[in-house]
This record gives structure tokens, C-alpha cells and sequence, in this order.
């Protein structure tokens, strides 16, 4: 039963199970990352929804914030995903100027969300309503800030990547690091949708 | 400068810790003087610091768990030996500050650096072998979740020396967690040390889960898998699923402490039934994270010394999975009393005493393999059999404490404690030294002497019985946890009896040490040269004792369950032809890199050196953008030095 | 008995990997992104203004906001029910799963613990 022979079995049966590629298993193994990045997002958002009105008499959500400053974060982010759908493209057609040229949207678009945040979280901050006020605003303050820690993280990455596209160019390892990267952002943005849903919309409710 | 940090927080005024840290200093340096007199520095740090091969990530996992045993189980003796004296008014030798850093530090470091590390590093070494694989799916990751677990182990035990340790037990509920009630650095000490490790623990289950998903050897179905590959897909599926919940609640926690946060004060809205809550939602799926691989270990066991297959497969697989998705809707029994009324206490309750039923058909399943079967009474063995026993009536106990009036006259007695030592240590630490006796062989190239370790194992199982019987007793008569004296005469002889047991397990823990040393010395008598010493039935067996770096040779092609068992039956050789070049991940010193700067970091985090732990963080995220310049993380061995390495260890096993 | 393995399953995906090597897919992010634009300023206009009540407000943020994460699933993460796909789809339905046992397990046992909590004033009154 001296089988050598060197048809992939992937051919012979192509339903069965086969190893994965180096890409399908980095890009698998950063999605469980991510999906428990999820998991770690839900409990911020549990602890959020049990506090949302433990306000201990101090600021409430419909006196603090204003969807103007949220909308635009919200397009930034948003269109900072689709640009990097675009440098994923760029990517795959190996064109690193391109690359380099969208990721650096992606940069800045991240960066101007995250300033607007800043902006927002040092305003409430001056304005007496800090997270040492109460425990509702500690959990906004956990749960975006959080986001926003995950947007930095992200933001370093950028710079990482960009640094390595221009100085070493585009290899298949650079590709799955790039390719991780751009998971994550997006899953940022699918975070932030509910971030901007539940906390925001939702909270100026009266 | 230093923060809070001053001479003043190293006791010098107490004789007890002040003593222990010498030993372990003294003992620290005749280790280090030990490497420099053999020379041996380059060796270590090539061969196992900066190793990214599972076999060896696995061991050093292992290695840490048994010294964190010593230290956990001092800490027990010492809580038995205070509460021998301590009846009838005696104040014992350990004051109330201090033992209650004992018993947190004893709860610590059991869960989180005996058990967690010895059930992670058994599914590293074997899980791979297992499925045909030649590495997990992440190497460096791998050595980096080890080494941060090293670096999360290190500061408790910096705690005894430097400061103090947590006084609020081993979850550290508010708001006896909090600033006001907890002023000291011990809180701190344990929150940072539980994060640390808790991302290492996090990233290992993601590597685990990738590399059973997707690196499995060609034609080997979900279906052909073996069972303890199956339980430790459960397991790391648990851990990916739970950890992010401690750390989220950790996290809350520290921000109350370090920046003014109000999630579980007393104060300004905060809620602490909240912590406890969420620290549940982790803390129930963690038992099972810990219990599943050690189902594992029994079902391996179990079949290759009964010399039949596993009794129900399928069955088997289906328990495992359901364990672990009904292992989210339990959590609330660990707080039953807390008040949340009869109909959430009863939803809880129910589903507790549901997912009694899937761990029932597993030992259902054992007994049926044990069953026409022709038992050999091997250590490991000795252990599945101490298990089956000890783990059934733990269970039980926690089956009775399931039905929530029950549990509102129970919780926090001593009833609960014996139920919990009774299903970790008669499940999970049973479980470990059964697949620790087991694999040994494997990885070693030698097995450990036998008769000493059946020695250590009646001193375990009677002095585990000794010393925990009687808490169900006291249990029942009232006796609460966590206290450190009592007056209460009609306690003094459960208490005396289970102080002498755990000397008894003391002494099994000494022939375990006497086990290991004998066996090395005398490692030539019993050399595995096969690469299958207890007739296994899994693909692990079908390598030389130990397997070369690459694991196999040429990955093979399965086609059934037991895949090493049927092709030994058919009688087939391995016939040698068309090696290929097999590439190695290289080593990487980037795990250890980041647990030093861990550990520094998080000392200064501490003690609130603010410069010193935005130092160990900007160095940690340095050392990690730095390595992500290695373009070429893989060596390449050619197929005439696999063809070659290959031949060595079949002619070594022919020959004898 | 062994087979040598070249491993290059062009069929087994994670997310996004079947976009390596396509052509003409530009149209697909840009689809996406006109689709979740539309869906988010939905979202905020009907927030911002009071034309509908306040339950039926609340269900419809929560369908748009799950629109969205759809779409994002499906056009920028490329997660769809292909069968190459399942064991993507799985671990996002087991997480689904999770979160939904830890939130609303959460939300439900933190109501009825404050539910059954004695009132302040009597519990203050306890402690003397």
C-alpha cells in the first residue's frame, strides 16, 4: 500500500479536509482573535448598559453629547474601511505606491477620529464630567475609550506598515501582516456602528 | 522616583517571609551558579529561552507549574497547620493580615499558575502530535503566551518579599477590592499579574484553536481526531471565549483603583454585585477550560491501558461540546446568595444540574472502555482510576449544591471548599499527573520509574481523602471559609485529621521529587526506544522517543480514528521515500523580551513608578514593531538531513 | 503508505482571502460603503428627530445598526455563506452566542439584584 504519489489530495477530493495556506491560517487565527476582541467589546457594553443610569446625579447622556462631533467621527471611520478595502486592492495587485499613498488616508482619516474623540472626552472632562463622576460616565468612558485605544493601536500599525512598504516593498509576509491589519479595521468600524448606536443615538433619548 | 516603593515594604520585621525569601534566593543562585559552572548559558538560551518549538514551550509550562505547586501547597500547609492550632481561642502563629494573603495567594496561584500552565502546557506538547502536525499555527505567539504566563507567575511571588500580597481572596471581590478597603499595593499586585497572564493565556488559546482547525495532518476529519485533541479544542474555545471577559473586569477594576473609576465602589453609582457577576462569567467557563483537557488525559489513558478503543466516540465528542457551550449559563450558582430571587436562581440552578449529564456519560463512556478490557495498573492509570472515584463524588457535592436552598445554607462553608478541591485536584491535578506520567516517555525518551510513582499516588489519594472528607463535615457543622481560628470544640479532630492529610499529600508531592530525580539518574534502564512504550493507539506513539524538532518526518496521511493503532495492526513499516525540505520556525527571543519588560512594567505599575512602567510598555511594543522586521522566520532543513535524522531513530528502534 | 503534501487548498477561505488575485472588485467596497452610508445617516436622522415613538425607535436603530454590521460583514470582511466559508460562519455564530449569554444573562441578573435589593434608607438603618 506504497502510495507516492504526488497528486495533492486536495485535487483527488477536494471535499475532504486539507491543510490550510500560511495566509488561511494567520488570517484565520487573527479572525478568533478578533472575534474575541468581540467578546471582550460585549462585556464593556454589558457593564455599560447595567450603568447607563447610575448617573449619581451628576451629567446624563442627553446633556452631554452632541451627534454633530459623533456623525463625523462616524464618516470618518466608515470611510477610513472603505479606503482600506481600496489599499487591500492595491495590495493584491501589487502596486506598493498605491498602497502607500491609501494607507495613508486610512492614517489620516483614523487620526481625525481620534482627535475628535480626544476633543470630546477632554471637553466633558473640563466640563466636570470626567469618569470619576459617576459610574455611568466611567463606563462611557471605558467602553469608547476603549475603542479608541484599539483606534490607536491601529494607527501605529499603520505607520509600522507604511514604514516597511516603502523601505522593503511587498512580500507574502508583508501581505498576511497587511491583510490582519485590515481586519482589524474593519472590525473597529463594526464595533464603533454600535458604539454610535447604543451609546449615542440611544442615549440622547429622552 | 520609586513611587510608593521604600525599604520599609520589605518585612524584615517578620521572621516567616524573611526566611522564605532567603531560601529562594539562596536557592535562586546555586541555580544561576549551577548554569555558569556547566556553561551552560548559550544552551539555555538557544535551546529553550528562545525556543519556539511546542515540544520544548510545553515543558517549560510543565516545569512552571510544579514549582508554583510547591509554593501554592506551602501556603496550604501553612493555613492546615495554623488551623490545627488555633482551636479553643489560641491565636496560631499566623495573624489574620497574614493569613488571609495565604489563602489568596494560595487560591492565585493554584488556578492560575499550577493548573492553567499544566493543562496548557500538556495540550502544547501533545495536541500537535496528535493531529500530525509539525508546530502549532504561531510559534513565536507560543513562546510569547508562555513567557508572559512566567512573567504573571514572577510577581506574586515578588509580593512576599516586596510588600504584600492581596488580603481579599483569590478574586478579589469589591469593595473589599477597592482603594478605601484595600489601600496597600497587594490588590495591585494581583490584578496586574492575573493581566499579564491572562493576555498569554488568551493568545495561547487562539494558536490552539488555529492549529486544530486548520494544520491538521492530510485526511485526518474532525471525525478522526483523538479525544483529548477534541477536549482541547473545548478547552481553548473556553479560554478564547472567557478571558476577555476577565480581562475587561480586571481592567474596571484597576481603573477604579489607579484613576478615581466608580464601576464597583460604594459610591457615585458603582455597583460591586457587578464585578462579581462578571468575574463569574469567566471564572465558571475557567473550571471548564481546566477540567476538559484532563477528560482528555483519562480518555487516552484509559483506552491504550484497557488495549481496547475508547467506548462511544461519538458520544464522547458530543459531551465535550455541549460541556462547553452549557459552561456559559451556569455562572450564577457561584453567587446564588447574592439575591437576585427565585427565578434567576432557579434558571441557574436547573442548568446546573443539566450540565451534570454530559460529564456522566463521559464516565459512563470510561467504565464501558475499562469494561472486556485488559487492564494494565500503570501510574497513569492508578491516577484515571483515583480520578473516576474522587471526581464522581466532588460532582456530586456540587450537584447537591446546585438546588440554591441548599446552597444558601452551604455557601462559603467549609462544604464548598472540599467540593472544589475535590473536583480540581481528584479532576484536574489527578489529570495532569496522569498525562504528566503518561507523555513523559514522549518527550524525555525515558519513563519515569514506576514504582515510585505509585507511591506518590496512594499518598495523594489517601491524604487528598484525609484532608478533605472532613471539610464536607465541617462543612455542615457550620464552619465558614477564610477564617483563621476558631472555638469550636466539636471541629478539633476534622481539623486535626485534615492537617495530617495534607502531610500525607505532603509526602506524595516528596516521592514525586524523589520519583523525578531517581528517573533521570537512572534514565538508561528505562530508555523508550520504540517511541511506544504503553502499545498507544494515537498518532504521538508512532514517533521516536523523543520526536526530532520537526515532529514528523513525512506527514501522514490518515485515514481513520486511532490512526497509529491501525496501521501498526496491518503491520505496516513506514516505507521511507520522497523526503522532503521541511522549513522550521526559527527562534525568536522576542517572548522573553516582552514578559522581562512585563515584569518590570508591571512591578513599576505597582508601586505607581510612573516613568519606570511607561518605559517597560514603550519597550514591550518596541520589541514587538522590531520583530516584525524578520522577513524570514523559517530554516530550512533538506530532505537528505530529514532522510538522515530519520534513519537514526528508526535504527535506533529497530536495533532494540 | 505516506504521501508527500503540497498543501494549496484553493477552496478553504478565511476572511477576505478570496479577493487574492480578482480582478474588477473595486465595485464591491464602493457598493458596500454607499449602502452602510445610506444605513448610518438613516440612523442618525431618525435619531435627531421625533417621528417615531420611542420603542419603535429604539427596534429600528437596532435593525439598521445589525444592517450595517451585516454589510460590513459581507462587502468589506467577505464573510458569506459560501461552503468554504462555514467554519468562519461558525465561530462568528458560537461568538454571537456567547455574547448574547453574557449580556443578556448580565442585564437580567443586575435587574433583578437591584430589584431585590433592600432600599438605601432601610439598609442604612440595618447597619446600627
Amino acid at each position: 500500500m506504497t502510495d507516492v504519489s504526488i497528486t495533492p489530495a486536495s485535487e483527488r477530493a477536494p471535499e475532504r479536509y486539507h491543510p490550510a495556506t500560511k495566509l488561511g491560517v494567520t488570517g484565520f487565527g487573527f479572525y478568533v482573535y478578533l472575534l474575541s476582541d468581540a467578546i471582550l467589546f460585549s462585556a464593556l457594553f454589558a457593564t455599560f448598559a447595567v450603568l447607563k443610569t447610575a448617573t449619581a446625579g451628576g451629567p446624563t447622556a442627553r446633556d452631554l453629547f452632541e451627534l454633530k462631533t459623533v456623525g463625523l467621527e462616524t464618516a470618518c471611520l466608515l470611510t477610513s474601511s472603505f479606503v482600506c478595502g481600496l489599499a487591500m486592492q492595491a495590495a493584491e495587485a501589487r502596486r506598493p505606491r498605491e498602497l502607500a499613498a491609501l494607507l495613508c488616508v486610512v492614517f489620516a482619516l483614523g487620526a481625525g477620529f481620534l482627535g475628535l474623540e480626544i476633543r470630546e472626552f477632554a471637553g466633558m472632562m473640563a466640563a466636570g464630567a470626567g469618569p470619576d463622576r459617576s459610574a455611568f460616565l466611567s463606563a462611557f468612558f471605558a467602553l469608547v475609550g476603549a475603542h479608541g485605544l484599539h483606534i490607536t493601536v491601529g494607527l501605529i500599525w499603520i505607520g509600522v506598515l507604511l514604514i516597511h512598504v516603502t523601505t522593503m516593498g511587498l512580500s507574502e509576509s508583508y501581505f498576511r501582516r497587511l491583510f490582519c491589519f485590515s481586519l482589524f479595521w474593519h472590525v473597529l468600524d463594526v464595533v464603533w456602528i454600535a458604539i454610535f448606536t447604543f451609546v449615542y443615538l440611544l442615549g440622547i433619548q429622552p | 522616583m520609586f513611587g510608593k516603593l521604600t525599604l520599609h515594604d520589605i518585612p524584615f520585621d517578620q521572621p516567616i517571609i524573611m526566611g522564605t525569601c532567603l531560601g529562594i534566593l539562596m536557592v535562586g543562585a546555586a541555580v544561576l551558579g549551577l548554569i555558569t559552572y556547566l556553561h551552560r548559558w548559550r544552551w539555555l538560551w538557544v535551546e529553550w529561552i528562545t525556543s519556539v518549538d511546542h515540544k520544548r514551550i510545553g515543558v517549560m509550562y510543565i516545569l512552571l507549574a510544579l514549582v508554583m505547586l510547591l509554593r501554592g501547597f506551602s501556603d496550604a500547609l501553612m493555613m492546615r497547620t495554623q488551623l490545627a492550632l488555633a482551636g479553643g481561642g489560641h491565636a496560631g502563629y499566623l495573624p489574620p493580615e497574614h493569613y488571609d494573603q495565604v489563602f489568596s495567594a494560595h487560591g492565585t496561584i493554584m488556578i492560575f499558575f499550577v493548573a492553567m500552565p499544566f493543562v496548557v502546557g500538556l495540550m502544547n506538547i501533545v495536541v500537535p502530535l496528535q493531529i500530525g502536525a509539525r508546530d502549532v499555527a504561531f510559534p513565536v505567539l507560543n513562546s510569547i503566551s508562555f513567557w508572559l504566563t512566567a512573567a504573571g507567575a514572577l510577581l506574586p511571588n515578588i509580593a512576599l518579599g516586596v510588600g504584600e500580597f492581596a488580603r481579599t481572596g483569590w478574586l478579589a471581590y469589591p469593595p473589599l477590592s477597592e482603594l478605601p478597603f484595600s489601600p496597600g499595593v497587594g490588590v495591585d499586585y494581583y490584578l496586574v499579574a492575573l493581566q499579564i497572564s491572562g493576555i498569554g493565556t488568551l493568545l495561547s488559546g487562539v494558536n490552539l484553536i488555529t492549529t486544530i482547525l486548520k494544520m491538521r495532518a492530510p485526511g485526518m476529519e474532525l471525525g478522526m481526531m483523538p479525544v483529548f485533541t477534541w477536549t482541547a479544542l473545548g478547552s481553548n474555545l473556553l479560554i478564547v471565549a472567557a478571558f476577555p471577559i476577565l480581562t475587561v473586569t480586571f481592567a474596571l477594576l484597576m481603573l477604579d483603583r489607579y484613576a478615581g473609576f466608580h464601576f464597583f465602589t460604594n459610591d457615585a453609582g458603582g455597583n460591586p454585585m457587578l464585578f462579581i457577576n462578571l468575574i463569574w462569567g469567566w471564572g465558571h467557563p475557567e473550571v471548564y477550560i481546566l477540567i476538559l483537557p484532563a477528560f482528555g488525559v483519562f480518555s487516552e489513558v484509559i483506552a491504550t491501558f484497557s488495549g481496547k478503543p475508547l467506548f462511544g466516540y461519538r458520544s464522547m465528542v458530543a459531551a465535550t461540546m455541549v460541556i462547553t457551550v452549557l459552561a456559559f449559563v451556569v455562572w450564577l450558582h457561584h453567587f446564588f446568595t447574592m439575591g437576585a430571587g427565585a427565578n434567576v436562581n432557579a434558571f441557574f440552578g436547573i442548568a446546573t444540574m443539566i450540565i451534570a449529564v454530559p460529564t456522566g456519560v463521559k464516565v459512563f463512556n470510561w467504565l464501558f472502555t475499562m469494561y472486556g478490557g485488559r487492564i494494565r495498573f500503570e501510574p497513569p492509570v492508578l491516577w484515571t482510576i483515583g480520578f473516576m472515584i474522587t471526581f464522581v463524588i466532588g460532582g456530586m457535592t456540587g450537584v447537591l449544591m446546585a438546588v440554591p436552598s441548599n446552597d444558601f445554607l452551604l455557601h462559603n462553608s467549609l462544604f464548598l471548599i472540599a467540593h472544589f478541591h475535590n473536583v480540581i485536584i481528584g479532576g484536574v491535578l489527578f489529570g495532569c499527573f496522569a498525562g504528566m506520567t503518561y507523555w513523559f516517555p514522549k518527550v524525555f525518551g525515558f519513563t519515569l520509574e514506576p514504582r515510585l510513582g505509585k507511591a506518590a499516588f496512594w499518598c495523594w489519594f489517601v491524604g487528598f481523602y484525609l484532608a478533605f472528607m472532613p471539610l464536607y463535615v465541617l462543612g455542615f457543622l457550620g464552619m465558614t471559609r477564610r477564617i483563621n481560628h476558631y472555638d469550636n470544640p466539636a471541629w478539633d479532630p476534622y481539623i486535626l485529621i485534615a492537617c495530617a492529610g495534607a502531610f500525607l499529600i505532603l509526602g506524595g508531592i516528596g516521592l514525586q521529587i524523589l520519583q523525578l530525580v531517581v528517573s533521570i539518574r537512572t534514565w538508561r534502564e528505562r530508555r523508550d526506544l520504540t517511541g511506544d512504550p504503553w502499545d498507544g493507539r494515537t498518532l504521538e506513539w508512532s514517533l521516536s522517543s523523543p520526536p526530532p524538532a520537526f515532529n514528523f518526518p513525512l506527514l501522514p496521511a490518515v485515514e481513520g480514528l486511532d490512526a497509529y493503532w491501525t496501521s501498526k495492526s496491518a503491520g505496516l513499516s513506514p516505507g521511507r521515500s520522497a523526503y522532503e525540505d521541511i522549513w522550521l520556525p526559527k527562534n525568536s527571543p522576542v517572548g522573553f523580551v516582552l514578559a522581562a519588560c512585563a515584569s518590570v512594567g508591571g512591578f513599576a505599575l505597582v508601586w505607581h513608578i510612573w516613568w519606570l512602567a511607561v518605559l517597560g510598555l514603550v519597550g514591550g511594543i518596541g520589541a514587538l514593531i522590531a520583530s516584525s522586521w524578520r522577513e524570514h522566520g523559517e530554516v530550512c532543513i533538506p530532505a537528505a538531513e530529514v532522510a538522515r535524522l530519520d534513519h537514526l531513530a528508526t535504527v535506533f528502534r529497530v536495533r532494540n | 503508505m505516506t504521501e508527500t503534501v503540497i498543501s494549496t487548498p484553493t477552496h478553504l477561505r478565511t476572511p477576505g482571502t478570496d479577493t487574492r488575485g480578482s480582478t474588477g472588485r473595486w465595485p464591491t467596497y464602493a457598493v458596500g460603503f454607499a449602502i452602510a452610508a445610506g444605513l448610518t445617516a438613516a440612523s442618525f436622522v431618525l435619531a435627531a428627530n421625533h417621528w417615531l415613538t420611542p420603542a419603535s425607535l429604539v427596534a429600528a436603530l437596532v435593525v439598521l445598526a445589525i444592517a450595517q454590521m451585516i454589510v460590513h460583514l459581507i462587502f468589506f470582511l467577505h464573510i458569506t455563506t459560501a461552503p468554504a466559508q462555514k467554519t468562519n460562519i461558525l465561530a462568528l455564530l458560537l461568538t454571537l452566542l456567547i455574547i448574547s449569554l453574557v449580556v443578556i444573562g448580565s442585564l437580567w441578573i443586575m435587574a433583578q439584584l437591584n430589584a431585590h435589593m433592600v432600599p438605601m434608607d432601610q439598609l442604612m438603618q440595618m447597619q446600627r
